[in-house]
């Protein structure tokens, strides 16, 4: 019977965790919760893939109440990998939580990071798993409202102005967003996808509907950072405390990207878009911008999170550059690399969070030496460098192969060329941080400092790893990002 | 060894590629202890060299090692086969990794090196990646390990952790990563597409299947994608890669780097484009001119050179585009050529580095203007010297002989008169710049030693040792070029 449930279990464990995270107030308690919480969900998105993958598309009705006129929950392999790397990123970085949280936030204030955590996590496979454009809305503010609380729980007292800052442009995005749907429900009197997509086909496809495209693609647009409406994303990730980062940059905008994917393959169908705007083309000279302007920016970066956190939107483009090519092998690996990015953004900022733990700081000018008094740490940092740059053997090879394969078979040699150039931008940003780690004297407080306790290592080391073990036998990822993508192109949700 | 996981006894050569990373492994466990952790690389270069030799012994009778595929998703896969030149390159590779171990042990030491446990470990990961590119049965596994290689050897270059091996470092890295990154993927991925495989085959996978025009782009994209060989104007990541120790030195240019380099630029031209194919296109004729520039050009250079390691750094890459001149006058003779000159530069070109380092070591001279009378001290090491330069300028009885006599008759034969020129001309300027530093050393009288500049005697006996070996083993090769030239010949179907 449980197994049933599945669709909605996953959604409504880290939403309890949250409940209860709140009512005890005590940090090491609500960890506890929130342990048992990601864990428990994330057995039951294993058992949830393992039912999509055996039995095909799986819906479920909310209460009873058949689709349209209910809310249904509906998975197939697009969304089931969404919601496991949400899930597995969640649960590996627990044991990371724990020691960081203790060290960064106030006491009174732990059992609340924990809150916004769970909610955030809930929010976040929500928007994957529904099948209703409204309900995503909801979800979606669930998420963002938790990101809100979870960066201005910072140490900084900027993390405030970040936190409203993010507030501003994320509401904004929220309401372009309702907006969008508001105006298909108007046109179509559904909310539902599925039904949405069966209305649509038959519908003129009008100035009415475009707009509605525009606004849901600017609304989604600003929630994934894509270039130009990614400002607010770097003061966030350099400001949350370090465990939320990692937890944002690993899936917050991966989620983002799958919703996008989701209404333009399935709701307002692929077909459609390439036919009648150049939306699609717009989306091309974006994310290339992305791709390249973000990575310079990450160059000239002097503190490491920000870096990061520009290189986080250079990645965006990649994904939304494989969207835009709308073909099977590009949408393969835009999917791929939602899985692969997780891993190496998720080991790049634990690694970083770690530096931070024990040094304090994470500008580059303080980081001298960190290299020598840190091995592990900023070992790990270095394979999640090499993912990014993209070199054979780590998991961003994999994508970027996906993606200049893509771009040789439409013909399109010149742009196979601008994804290996724009990649190799990575080397310049990865490389700094490389020679200021090892190539300078530690100073005398860096010295000091030791390799980070375990518990900060092994979720990184892990996920290091999984950056090395993804690039070599890529068989799991690549092959159901593959399915996914071959299921979003088969027009059916 | 039949019976065992892989079929037909391919234990070995799985071990082969293990062994190294053991030794990678098992170093840092004896980090206190240097004797045990010397003792550590000594034995695996010992073991990998027997591994090797028990293989080559497979391909000379004909046999075809390979590995049980890994897949990396569907469509790509890392897979290893050997086949006679994977076999030259391992051969050499392995053998020479003894050498350089043992004169590691002495130049580490002798200097007082810092990190030398990290050392040692980057030098065995470097050789586990040259015998991936060695052994790598298609493009995309040679593009997995080239990469590993430089990464591997990053550390090795920066070793003295000063602002001038960043600098260097960063050359390096960026050089070399750029290079392959932006033609050399792009071109693996475009001849993916084009001939729906990336295996090496005989004959190529390309003949019949893309016009000639493209298979200059190909070309082009992969031979200067292939930052490792050195062809101008990509080369001059190796002359600042010389800031390294010695040992890295030795080994960038003889062991693993430049020779993964031209040693893929080879393969690809007799496994993917096809030797024949590539003639009938006529678009690589480009090639030969390239080549027989950065011949001409970079011996010109090297005679303006005063410090010794520049020097042999030009040489060698004027010596690497020989290797490249061969293949592109495409004949089966020139191609063996090639091969022979991979063999024959490693082993005279390390012979070269291992004295430049001994007299680093002992007498702490840099530049060939401080020189003079140098062999008198240092009889063993500039003797040594002498024969690796007659072999750089291809004089008989040394190794560098053979490749040269190979390029020659095969440019001759089809009456390509420009190879045979620069290899006439490019003769002429090595002579210019190896022979005054050997009559120099041993006809002129040595400066009075001085406060700055003590008298001295041979470095320590792992050096000599070490320089001595690959000094006779420069000689050897010319009397003996038996398993290289069958393999080689093996390469092109002709025996």
């Amino acid at each position: 019977m449980i197994a049933h449930h599945l669709p909605v279990i996953i959604v409504l464990v880290p939403l309890f965790g949250a409940l209860l995270s709140a009512l005890t107030k005590r940090g090491a308690v609500a960890w506890g919760i929130a342990l048992i919480a990601t864990v428990l969900t994330l057995a039951a998105t294993i058992g949830l893939l393992g039912h999509v993958l055996h039995d095909g598309v799986i819906s479920y009705e909310i209460g009873g109440w058949a689709p349209p006129i209910g809310i249904e929950y509906r998975v197939d392999m697009a969304n089931a990998l969404v919601i496991l790397i949400v899930a597995t990123i969640a649960t590996v970085i627990m044991p990371y939580a724990r020691v960081s949280v203790a060290k960064e936030l106030a006491a009174d204030q732990q059992a609340w990071f924990y809150t916004m955590y769970m909610l955030c996590v809930a929010g976040l496979i929500g928007i994957a798993v529904t099948g209703d454009a409204f309900n995503a809305f909801v979800f979606l503010e669930v998420s963002s409202l938790a990101t809100y609380t979870m960066i201005a729980l910072g140490q900084s007292r900027r993390s405030l102005l970040s936190a409203y800052q993010y507030l501003i442009m994320g509401t904004i995005g929220a309401t372009f967003y309702i907006i969008g749907i508001g105006l298909l429900l108007t046109i179509t009197g559904t909310l539902n996808f599925v039904d949405l997509a069966a209305r649509i086909a038959v519908t003129p496809y009008d100035r009415a509907m475009l707009t509605a495209l525009a606004f849901i693609t600017v609304g989604i647009g600003l929630k994934l950072a894509l270039f130009p409406l990614h400002v607010w994303l770097p003061n966030a990730y350099a400001r949350a405390p370090s465990t939320g980062t990692a937890l944002l940059a690993s899936t917050a905008t991966k989620v983002a990207v799958y919703l996008l994917i989701r209404v333009y393959f399935n709701v307002f169908g692929i077909s459609n878009i390439v036919g009648d705007v150049p939306v699609l083309e717009l989306l091309l000279v974006l994310s290339i911008a992305a791709m390249f302007f973000a990575s310079f920016v990450a160059v000239f970066e002097k503190n490491v999170k920000r870096l990061l956190a520009y290189s986080s939107v250079a990645q965006v483009g990649y994904m939304i550059l494989g969207l835009s090519m709308a073909t099977s092998t590009a949408l393969t690996g835009t999917l791929v690399h939602l899985a692969n990015h997780a891993m190496m953004k998720g080991a790049a900022f634990l690694a970083i969070g770690a530096v931070s733990y024990q040094l304090g700081s994470v500008s580059l000018e303080r980081m001298k030496g960190i290299g020598r008094v840190m091995p592990v740490t900023m070992g790990c940092f270095v394979v999640a460098g090499l993912s990014l740059i993209g070199v054979p053997g780590t998991v961003g090879f994999i994508s970027k192969y996906y993606l200049v394969v893509a771009a040789f078979e439409k013909g399109w040699w010149w742009l196979a060329f601008m994804i290996v150039a724009s990649s190799l931008i990575a080397v310049f940003y990865v490389g700094r941080v490389v020679e200021v780690a090892w190539f300078a004297e530690p100073s005398k407080e860096a010295a000091k400092l030791k390799e980070a306790p375990l518990s900060l290592l092994l979720p990184t080391v892990a996920l290091a790893a999984a950056c090395v073990f993804f690039g070599v036998d890529a068989s799991l990822t690549a092959g159901l990002a593959e399915a996914a993508a071959n299921a979003l192109f088969g027009g059916s949700l | 060894m039949n019976g065992g996981i892989f079929p037909e006894g391919n234990t070995v050569m799985a071990l082969t590629l293990i062994v190294p990373l053991i030794g990678a492994v098992l170093i840092p466990l004896f980090r206190a202890k240097p004797n045990m952790r010397e003792t550590v690389t000594l034995i695996t270069a010992g073991v990998l060299f027997d591994l090797v030799v028990i293989l080559a012994d497979k391909v000379l009778k004909g046999g075809v090692p390979s590995l049980p595929p890994l897949e990396v998703f569907a469509g790509l896969e890392i897979k290893f086969e050997i086949e006679p030149l994977g076999m030259i390159f391992a051969l050499v590779a392995s053998t020479l990794w003894i050498v350089n171990s043992i004169y590691s042990i002495g130049y580490m030491r002798g200097n007082n090196e810092p990190r030398q446990t990290p050392f040692y470990i980057c030098f065995a990961v470097a050789i586990f990646a040259t015998l991936g590119i060695a052994f790598a049965a298609n493009l995309f596994t040679l593009f997995l390990f080239y990469e590993v290689l430089t990464l591997s050897t990053y550390p090795l270059v920066t070793h003295k952790a000063n602002d001038d091996a960043k600098k260097a470092g960063r050359v390096y890295l960026v050089l070399l990563l750029a290079t392959s990154m932006l033609l050399l993927l792009p071109a693996i991925i475009w001849t993916g597409a084009l001939a729906g495989t990336l295996d090496f085959v005989p004959g190529g996978i390309l003949a019949g299947k893309v016009s000639p025009a493209m298979m200059g782009v190909l070309l082009f994209l992969f031979v200067y994608g292939i930052g490792k060989a050195a062809v101008m104007p990509v080369h001059f990541w190796l002359p600042a890669a010389m800031v390294a120790p010695t040992p890295v030195s030795a080994l960038l240019h003889a062991v693993a780097v430049v020779k993964a380099g031209v040693f893929s630029v080879v393969k690809i031209v007799v496994y993917v484009f096809g030797v024949d194919a590539l003639r009938e296109a006529g678009t690589g004729d480009w090639l030969a001119y390239v080549a027989g520039f950065t011949v001409i050009v970079a011996s010109l250079v090297a005679l303006r050179q005063d410090n010794l390691k520049k020097r042999l750094a030009f040489s060698t890459i004027s010596q690497l585009s020989y290797v490249v001149l061969a293949t592109a006058i495409l004949t089966p003779i020139s191609l063996v050529g090639a091969a022979m000159h991979i063999a024959a530069h490693a082993v005279s070109k390390i012979t070269l580095f291992f004295a430049a380092g001994s007299i680093y070591t002992a007498a702490h001279l840099t530049e060939v203007s401080q020189l003079n009378g140098i062999g008198r001290r240092m009889p063993w090491t500039m003797t040594a010297f002498a024969i690796g330069a007659l072999s750089m300028i291809g004089l008989p009885p040394t190794a560098g002989f053979l490749g040269k006599w190979f390029m020659l008759t095969g440019a001759v034969e089809t009456s390509q008169w420009v190879p045979v020129g620069v290899i006439v001309l490019s003769t002429l300027l090595n002579a210019a710049y190896f022979l005054p530093i050997i009559y120099n050393a041993f006809f002129k009288a040595p400066p009075k030693p001085d406060k700055h500049h003590p008298a001295h005697g041979e470095a320590p006996w792992p050096i000599v040792l070490a320089l001595t070996a690959t000094a006779t083993g420069t000689v050897l090769l010319f009397f003996f070029p038996g398993v290289p030239l069958t393999l080689a010949k093996m390469m092109m179907g002709l025996n």
